[in-house]
């Protein structure tokens, strides 16, 4: 068999699934469940982005939100004040977020553990706190409003299921790049790191490179995915980027599973499909939304999709061999010396 | 081969290392002998670049490494068996192996290292698939030197072999470690509590206490050293 048709056959669940996310707008044309499918796509992206961090290196981030701000506001202030065009206001969003990465990783990197995870927690609030207080220059509690729907090389991108197409253009994008990164050199790098830290330096691994990369590379995503968010909504304001985002996406990753690809892509789907479903008993459904974590952490402490494969040998949606371990990427592994 | 000149190493302001010297020669086997936090891991990590010394010097191969990054210590071809054999426990043996040749680039070479370790140690061969986690102690400690030797060192720093393994185990790995060394020549730097182990397969040893070289002698000496055999030997 040529090695296409072995491929394509291989992929063939995952290309039955896109072929039906690109469908399904036209088969269910309701606008509400079109915008939720948006919203799921742009915390697909955010849960990738995290993922990196939290399931393949195992550096326990979780001011996340911060990142998504950054790159929601400079989307937005390029294209309402200085009038630059979408796609380069969409890329600059991913760049400036990502310098934030850096800013941010190289300090705090030498942190282990909950250290981190407090230093990010604290970047998280100061980009809050900047949003919700420089009014000149971000508009304080009002935040921006009339962001411009997006141009993208002549194609206006005027309706709901436009954009939800071009959304679906992104995360596959995302999801693609990111499995092509995991699945290099790079990415057992950061396998390794998640392993065993000390072992890793040991083979020669540039643990604090790596550690940047990854952390650059997240924050660059995190910001693609504000920008996404804010020429959805067309106004921002700081309070979508509080803490409380970022740990609907730690919620993700508990729920869908880390350290692979598939997990954050479900984590995202059910938890933020499951708000929207209980609509009708709306003072309830933050409730559910606990008790389906509990629940989760109970009988599947890796998460719906986490723990099927560590090995190294990942494949595009990975299905290596099944493993039975009860590690837990979001816990860090053996405490530093 | 490799040598420390008079290596000061602080921790903040402690001051762990006060003036260490020591050489490791051409094919040599020598033991790296003291109690706990006497400095013997300091050592280590000052070799490594772990922690970089305040003043003196590693010379490696002739050439001064001190300060150095690890890759780049990794890359002059020094490889450690890290204490508690450190796996990456999700990983399977193999790719454990595999980890061990991050530096090199020979895909073919490395292949060929990967048969020759499952000679020297079978279990690398009959657990390549395996998660490395799921091993015995002892088969850790066969992958974590295997996976040490694919770096294809010239210098193997082996830091507590001995450690929460059976007796019996100890020896298989000290018999291994004399193999090793007389195979291939390899220089290895044994560190050490088991002084009698260690001083059995080594041609010279140092005693460290608290981050100084307190006795410097061959591992015969060493083992008759009235001294030794009081504090370190367990002979009264």
């Amino acid at each position: 068999m040529p090695q296409i048709v072995k491929d394509t056959l291989e992929n063939s669940p995952m290309i039955l699934f896109l072929a039906a996310l690109v469908i399904a707008p036209f088969v269910i044309p309701n606008q509400y469940i079109v915008q939720i499918m948006v919203f799921i796509g742009i915390y697909v992206i955010l849960a990738q982005s995290l993922n990196l961090l939290n399931g393949y290196i195992g550096l326990i981030a979780i001011g996340h939100a911060g990142f998504y701000g950054i790159g929601a506001y400079t989307s937005a202030k390029l294209t309402v004040d200085a009038g630059l065009p979408f796609e380069l206001a969409f890329l600059c969003a991913g760049l400036v977020a990502g310098a934030f990465g850096w800013a941010l990783g190289r300090p705090t990197l030498r942190l282990e553990g909950i250290y981190l995870a407090l230093a990010t927690l604290g970047f998280n609030l100061i980009v809050w706190l900047v949003l919700l207080n420089w009014n000149s220059f971000t508009g304080g509690p009002l935040g921006i409003k009339g962001i411009p729907r997006p141009t993208i090389l002549g194609w206006e991108v005027d309706t709901r299921t436009e954009y939800y197409f071009f959304i679906l253009a992104v995360v596959v994008t995302v999801v693609f790049t990111m499995a092509r990164l995991v699945n290099s050199r790079f990415g057992r790098a950061l396998v390794a790191i998640r392993e065993d830290q000390l072992a890793a330096a040991a083979m020669g691994v540039d643990v604090t490179r790596y550690k940047v990369q990854a952390f650059v590379i997240s924050a660059f995503y995190a910001g693609i995915a504000g920008a996404c968010y804010a020429h959805f909504v067309r106004y921002i304001s700081p309070d979508s980027f509080t803490m409380l985002e970022s740990f609907i996406l730690l919620a993700i990753l508990a729920l869908g599973g880390s350290g692979n690809m598939i997990g954050p892509i479900v984590g995202a789907a059910i938890l933020i499909a499951i708000p929207e479903l209980f609509r009708a008993v709306a003072e309830y459904r933050m409730l559910l939304y606990g008790l389906v974590l509990i629940i989760i952490m109970q009988v599947r402490p890796q998460g719906l999709f986490g723990g099927h494969h560590y090995n190294l040998h990942l494949r595009l949606f990975d299905r290596g061999p099944r493993r039975t371990y009860r590690g837990d990427a979001f816990l860090p592994s053996e405490a530093e010396q | 081969m490799l040598q420390l000149n008079d290596v000061h190493t602080w921790y903040g302001s402690v001051h762990a290392l006060r003036g260490v010297s020591l050489t490791v020669g051409e094919g040599e086997i020598v033991s790296l002998l003291g109690g706990n936090a006497c400095g013997k891991s300091t050592t280590m990590k000052t070799i490594l670049g772990w922690v970089k010394p305040r003043s003196g010097e590693v010379i490696f191969g002739g050439q001064r490494i001190t300060g150095k990054r690890p890759p780049q210590i990794v890359d002059a071809g020094i490889a450690p068996v890290l204490e508690r054999r450190r796996m990456f426990p999700q990983l399977t043996v193999r790719e454990n192996l595999m980890m061990g040749a991050w530096r090199r680039r020979d895909t073919a070479g490395i292949a060929k290292d990967i048969d020759k370790m499952a000679e020297i140690f079978p279990v690398t061969a009959s657990r390549a698939g395996q998660a490395a986690g799921t091993l015995s102690g002892g088969e850790q400690q066969m992958v974590a030197m295997a996976r040490a030797l694919m770096a294809r060192p010239k210098l193997l720093i082996m830091d507590e072999p001995s450690m929460g393994l059976s007796p019996k185990f100890v020896r298989t790995i000290f018999d291994l470690i004399i193999e090793l060394n007389r195979r291939e020549g390899l220089s290895i730097l044994v560190v050490e509590q088991n002084a009698n182990m260690a001083l059995s397969i080594a041609s010279r040893g140092y005693v460290l206490q608290t981050g100084e070289v307190v006795i410097a002698d061959t591992a015969d000496a060493l083992l008759n050293n009235p001294q030794m055999q009081k504090a370190y030997l367990g002979i009264a």
